[in-house]
């Protein structure tokens, strides 16, 4: 090395051949050459095969007829009634939004609880909420689903021996079959009463927070809201002589007539997912309180703040900033897993397009890219809004 | 001052006269004290805590009736676990796990050819092992067995055949071409003026002819002697061509686990450098990559390379079924291990990206010997802990038709030999334990990790 004689060393003459910036220019082309001709090659083998296979191409199917029925579905969709792929698609999506909306507010709930319990002081709680988090955490939700659908709700018994809860529920083989609340005249008054309450909690929650800020003074807000959002509902009701009748589930030959029926892949998916991902929120909860520092317990109760308020105004609003990242990947993972739903049956997006439509009209491509399209369009929705939101929580520093 | 504040303040907060003595306080230690502390400390605590103890003993000891007191452990048929055959309650009917173990582990691959199936297991668990133990020597080594070697030999003794064997004797050709080449460089060293410049070649000639490139030679007769081994085996006993579609059980879960660690871990760490990489079309493309695929279910993932994958080869190319969910699990892993990865490159000090530039280092000698020995280690628990899901992920594959080991389960369940009210049960449960002790033993390993990498951190 040091035997070079050094005039040869010329700074500015090194080769082409060894400029990191020319060097990276060939990597990116060489690159983006290999990526085209892999999509070029891929696209022109689809092309010929899909011509071989007789199979059409293109969004056509979207308004052909679907020769299918759907069990679950949030808008009118039948074989008979003329519904298209297209219909389809959205009966899909609303059954995988609604079982994934219900299953983040549920599965929030369970996590959180189960994460504060497996701080809590009490030797037999912390123990129950750890078995919890680790046994959920190391099964397969697959295997989970398979356990909540085919091991408890299938072997219920039969709609004849239905088995009867409260309030005139029924619970079967076939599902969960609810009252149907019936509105008589001036029961949507009633409805007007909660919405009213629920602004009226929001506008008071306002005017009272302003008002401690400027003076000091608490109000009971608790007692408001429970006023505003249950007992005054309750009061039209009476007032306007309890206009809301039921149409109990009743047995009519072998299966049963009226009332909600919920089904049962739709409880086992729920539950499943639900339990499931709480025990990933819980351990998100118990990693953000104990990132709050134990210095930040002890002063809030030097200054003179019980235990709740403790929790409430010094730890809980510094550990959400920790919570929420991981909590938003937990709620993608939710709605992603949701498509398991295929496993079982119950028609989501991945069941009723991916599957169904997938096997009767064979056009692949298209049918994958409509679903991913749909999910990813959700994950980076979900993201950008957590990322708003991770914004106005984080900490202002100098 | 502190008479100022005592005597005249009007709202002095210190206290003038002496307290009552408070009695001694309960006892601190002990059982009871206890007891007290972590279960009584309040009426909500007592309340909760009485709940509990309620909630345990109302489900417990019906679960340990159901699979153990009262369950059937021998039978070779449904009659062993029906009630009213042998004149008793019947809990889990363990006769029937018993019963199907060897179907639950190799799937419907033929019994005279298990042995094969064996072998790999073996060499798994000695790469794992290699891999994951701490005091293991020869690490390198390992690497090499673990992500070259045994996928190869893996990849012949499970499907054998024409094809299996045609690929080991190419093996051994390339293994056998390399042995000569280092044996002829390593005596006559000048032939690599051109390859090593001068400076390096003195270096080299200066040492003994057996000490030179002694590193890859270890490889290369771990490689000969292995694949001497697999063509012995090809030639004495023979190796029958195993179609994919008798592939099952737990041979199946774990090859896909295998699989995706296989490739997803150096298809990831390309990834993550890539993502930060400073050349924008490289960049770019690696996002796209990672974030589609981080943003779509794998049950998508798998349905893709199960129904595009064929369409987008020639169709004398269209991929075996096994094949296809492989690739869409790996390429998925690879996906998360990327953003794993990228964790531990951020992690790194800027100093070392500087301390390797300024010593000379190209791009790829600085991160092979400077950045990513370092940068992986930081994240092993993170790679263990992706690995843990991809490992519960691979149930997945059951939705494309892949028989594997909860398939098999499944599988038994609807077959009438052992359909009994309680084979269910006890099927789930089995699953349940075997998952979860793979699963666990995982976690526990990645805590360990953790608490060792910390320990040079701790004060």
């Amino acid at each position: 090395m040091s035997s070079i004689p050094s005039e040869q060393v010329s700074p500015g003459k090194a080769s082409l051949f060894y400029d990191p910036k020319i060097r990276g220019y060939v990597y990116q082309a060489a690159l983006v050459a290999i990526v085209v001709f892999l999509i070029w090659s891929a696209a022109s083998n689809a092309i010929e095969n899909l011509r071989a296979q007789k199979i059409a191409s293109g969004f056509g199917f979207w308004h052909n007829a679907a020769g299918f029925d759907i069990n679950q579905k949030l808008i009118p969709f039948s074989a008979s009634g003329g519904s298209t792929y297209g219909d389809a698609f959205i009966v899909g999506l609303l059954n995988t939004l609604l079982v994934a909306g219900l299953g983040i507010v549920l599965a929030t709930f369970l996590g959180f609880f189960i994460g504060v319990a497996r701080l809590s002081n009490n030797w037999v709680i912390s123990k129950l909420a750890m078995i919890y988090v680790e046994v959920i955490r190391n099964i397969p939700l697959l295997l989970q689903l398979f356990f909540w659908y085919n091991a408890v709700l299938k072997p219920l018994p039969n709609p004849r021996q239905s088995i009867e809860l409260p309030a005139g529920a029924l619970l079967n083989n076939r599902g969960l079959y609810l009252p149907d609340p019936q509105l008589g005249p001036g029961g949507s008054l009633i409805v007007w009463a909660f919405l009213i309450g629920l602004v009226a909690t929001f506008v008071f929650r306002h005017w009272a927070r302003k008002q401690q800020a400027a003076t000091g003074r608490q109000y009971p807000i608790g007692w408001v809201a429970l006023a505003l959002i249950v007992v005054l509902p309750l009061l039209v009701y009476f007032v306007t002589g309890r206009p809301v009748s039921f149409i109990y589930p009743e047995l009519a030959g072998f299966n049963l007539r009226g009332g909600i029926q919920i089904f049962p892949e739709f409880v086992a998916l729920l539950i499943g997912l639900t339990t499931y991902t709480a025990g990933f929120i819980a351990e998100v909860v118990r990693a953000g309180i104990l990132a709050v520092s134990k210095g930040q317990t002890e002063a809030a109760h030097a200054l003179g703040l019980r235990n709740g308020p403790t929790l409430k105004l010094v730890v809980i609003p510094q550990a959400m900033r920790v919570i929420i990242p991981p909590l938003t990947s937990n709620y993608l993972n939710l709605t992603k897993n949701s498509s398991l739903a295929v496993a079982i049956g119950y028609p989501d997006l991945v069941q009723v397009f991916t599957g169904t439509v997938l096997n009767q009209t064979g056009q692949a491509v298209e049918v994958v890219a409509i679903t991913m399209a749909v999910y990813l369009t959700i994950s980076l929705v979900t993201s950008l809004f957590m990322n708003i939101y991770n914004k106005r929580m984080a900490l202002v520093e100098r | 001052m502190t008479d100022a504040t005592t005597e005249n303040a009007p709202y002095a907060f210190v206290r003038r006269e002496t307290l009552q003595q408070e009695p001694a306080p309960l006892s601190v230690a002990g059982p009871l004290a206890w007891i007290r502390t972590n279960l009584f400390s309040s009426p909500l605590n007592a309340i909760l805590t009485l709940l509990c103890v309620w909630l345990v003993v109302d489900t417990v000891p019906g679960m340990v009736r159901f699979y153990f007191l009262d369950a059937v452990w021998t039978g070779t048929n449904r009659d062993a676990c029906l009630a009213d055959k042998i004149g008793r309650p019947v809990g889990a009917c363990w006769a029937y796990v018993a019963d199907r173990t060897q179907y639950f582990i190799y799937g419907s691959y033929p019994v005279a050819e298990r042995w094969r199936v064996n072998i790999v297991f073996v060499m798994f668990a000695l790469g794992v092992v290699w891999l994951l133990w701490n005091r293991a020597p020869l690490k390198k080594v390992g690497v090499f067995f673990f992500f070259v070697i045994m996928p190869a030999s893996a990849f012949i003794l499970l499907l054998g055949g024409d094809r299996a064997e045609s690929f080991l004797r190419f093996l051994i050709l390339v293994t056998f071409a390399l042995a000569v080449l280092y044996l002829v460089l390593s005596f006559v060293p000048s032939l690599m003026t051109f390859w090593i410049g001068e400076g390096q070649l003195a270096v080299e000639e200066a040492m003994p002819a057996w000490q030179r490139f002694y590193r890859p030679k270890r490889l290369i007769l771990m490689a000969l002697v292995i694949f001497g081994i697999l063509a012995l085996l090809a030639d004495r006993v023979g190796l029958p061509r195993v179609d994919t579609g008798l592939w099952g059980g737990m041979t199946v879960t774990f090859l896909i686990s295998a699989v995706g660690i296989v490739f997803s871990l150096p298809l990831g760490v390309l990834l993550a450098l890539g993502r930060r990489s400073k050349l924008p079309a490289i960049q770019l493309l690696s996002v796209i990559f990672i974030e589609f695929v981080r943003g779509v279910p794998l049950i998508t993932v798998l349905f893709m390379a199960n129904t595009m994958l064929p369409l987008f080869v020639p169709q004398e190319w269209s991929p075996d079924r096994l094949l296809r969910p492989l690739i869409g699990v790996a390429l998925f892993a690879a996906a998360y291990m990327a953003e794993v990865v990228r964790g531990g490159l951020q992690a790194m000090p800027k100093g070392q990206y500087e301390g390797a530039m300024s010593l000379g280092l190209g791009y790829w000698q600085m991160m092979r010997l400077i950045i990513l020995p370092q940068a992986l280690r930081i994240v092993i628990p993170g790679i263990v802990n992706t690995f843990i899901g991809l490992f519960k992920d691979t149930t997945l594959v059951t939705i494309v038709g892949i028989f594997d080991f909860l398939r098999t389960i499944e599988a038994t369940l609807i077959d009438p030999t052992w359909a009994t009210p309680t084979t269910r049960s006890t099927g789930y449960a089995f699953a349940a334990i075997f998952y979860f002790l793979c699963c666990w033993g995982m976690s526990r390993y990645s805590i360990a990790v953790e608490k060792r990498l910390a320990a040079g951190q701790k004060r």
